[in-house]
């Protein structure tokens, strides 16, 4: 007991600067993905016909294969095929790597929801702008965009709560995120080796992460059931 | 001089044929009602004569200015369609009352957005505001101001929308089988809206099923049959001393129900 309680600021300490990092990952794919996801879905909604063909084949790749499989590649193919190691060996170009890994899957995940989304919102809706004389950015940011929102507010959801547990994939190329800081006191970290019950601390992490997570998006939902 | 003189209006769908020849007109503060079976190419009119569709031939005018004419590319330009536009409303028969707003925010919304871009809000809020409370007592919706459309029945929503076009000053209203959607004790209202329109004057198209009330408020009446006009003239003509045989097979069938 005595050297559980002299072990726990030691692996709390080094859990929180791991969730930092899982943290710092979860917010920047949203922060990215959000938009490109839009764009992504503009460009599947295009009329040019090479246009949406492109995107959806681009969307198609993404969505077919492995998160893992995608941070693997975008983290060794400029190094092992390009002889150019644009990320560096720090922990800063893991995660630039990551980021960039997980922000383009996301979107890609999003652009489905945010087609459907728009698909959705009645063509009435848009006719009834236009003969009140609208424009079309009008009607998108006045009428459109909030009934699209509320319509995708769910699928994102349970895409975000997902995206909570795939920043754990990152471990992969080496990235410290919190299961990496737990797992490191099994193989020996900060003077304390084999011990697993930091890994249970690690699930607590996610636990509470999630918990707060969906809360918070079910309030979100809860603030736009005021229409239908 | 007619407030509206439509000419020749032709429109295609692939190779459908859903307007030929289309041409009539209609004088200031005049009710035309248009008539026919479904399929018969009357949402499709309604829809040229407000931009939602693009004819493939034919001209339309009003107040003796041409908006369209497909032989003179100069009235085809997108940027102007806007504007021109504005010379119609549209009651749709699904409503299409904007979801997130209340039924006063619907209504003021397309006024408010056009005063933004002439950065004049301020100074006509107050008025469009004023104008907004004044259409929904006339409509007799002054206590439902605040409700979402959810919140009301079809009949209040369609009402609703019909004040949402009049706020816009549209030299034409046009109405696209108003009371359709609605179940049939609600339709009344809608009526007594329509009908209270046409005694102050409003110059107005009605597409409807309802004959009997065609047949009372309008000084016009079409009989469209595959994408023609079969018949058109007075409702005492048309309805009483049908000259077509169309037009009589069409309100014989009406006539049994
Ligand atoms: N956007 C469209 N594309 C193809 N065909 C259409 C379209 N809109 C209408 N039509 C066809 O045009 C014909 C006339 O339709 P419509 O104008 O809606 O008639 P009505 O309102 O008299 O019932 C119908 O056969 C309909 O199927
Ligand atoms: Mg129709």
């Amino acid at each position: 007991m005595d050297i559980f309680l002299h072990q726990l600021p030691i692996v709390v300490n080094a859990l929180n600067v791991g969730f930092l990092q899982t943290l710092k990952l979860f917010s920047v794919t949203l922060l990215g993905a959000f938009p490109l996801g839009l764009i992504i879905a503009f460009g599947s909604l295009s009329k040019i016909k090479a246009v949406s063909m492109f995107t959806g084949f681009i969307i198609w790749i993404i969505r077919g294969t492995p998160l893992m499989i995608q941070l693997l590649i975008v983290y060794y193919f400029p190094g092992l095929v390009l002889h150019n190691p644009i990320w560096g060996g720090g922990e800063q170009g893991r995660f630039l790597a990551a980021s960039l890994a997980f922000i383009i899957n996301y979107a890609c995940y999003f652009s489905e929801i945010y087609r459907g989304g728009i698909q959705s919102v009645p063509v009435g809706q848009q006719e009834a702008g236009l003969v009140l004389g609208m424009t079309k950015s009008q009607i998108f940011f006045n009428v459109t965009l909030l009934q699209m929102i509320k319509r995708i507010v769910p699928p994102i959801s349970n895409e975000i709560i997902t995206l909570v547990k795939d920043t754990s994939l990152a471990r992969i190329i080496a990235l410290q995120e919190v299961i990496w800081a737990g797992q490191a006191f099994m193989k020996g970290s900060h003077g304390i080796s084999g011990a697993i019950w930091p890994l249970f601390f690690t699930a607590l992490y996610y636990l509470v992460f999630n918990g707060i997570v969906t809360v918070l998006l079910a309030r979100l939902e809860r603030k736009l059931d005021y229409f239908r | 001089m007619p407030i509206l003189d439509v000419k020749n209006i032709r429109k295609r769908f692939g190779r459908l044929e859903v307007l030929k020849d289309i041409s009539f007109s209609l004088e200031k503060g005049e009710v035309l009602s248009i008539i026919g079976s479904s399929g018969s190419g009357k949402t499709t009119l309604l829809r040229c004569l407000n931009f939602l569709e693009r004819p493939d031939g034919g001209s339309i005018r009003v107040n003796d200015e041409v908006l369209l004419d497909c032989a003179d590319p100069s009235t085809l330009k997108e940027s102007q369609i806007r504007r021109k536009r504005l010379h119609f409303g549209l009651v749709f028969q699904s409503f299409n009352l904007f979801p997130q707003y209340t039924a006063l925010d619907n209504v003021m919304l397309a006024p408010k957005l056009l005063a933004h871009e002439n950065h004049t809000w301020d100074s006509v809020k107050q008025k469009v505001h004023d104008e907004a409370v004044e259409l929904f007592a006339n409509i007799g919706l002054s206590d439902r101001m605040s409700n979402y459309p959810h919140q009301l029945s079809g009949g209040q929503q369609q009402r609703v929308a019909i004040a949402r076009a009049l706020i816009m000053h549209p030299d034409i209203l046009c109405f696209d089988e108003p009371t359709s959607a609605l179940d049939p004790e609600l339709t009344g209202e809608v009526l007594k809206v329509i009908r209270k329109l046409s005694e102050q004057k409003r110059t107005m198209i009605i597409v409807t099923h309802e004959m009997e009330f065609a047949r009372d408020v309008a000084d016009k009446v079409i009989f469209m049959d595959g994408g023609r006009i079969c018949e058109q003239g007075e409702p005492h003509e048309v309805f009483g001393n049908p000259k077509e045989e169309r037009t009589k097979q069409f309100l014989a069938r009406y006539n049994q129900k």
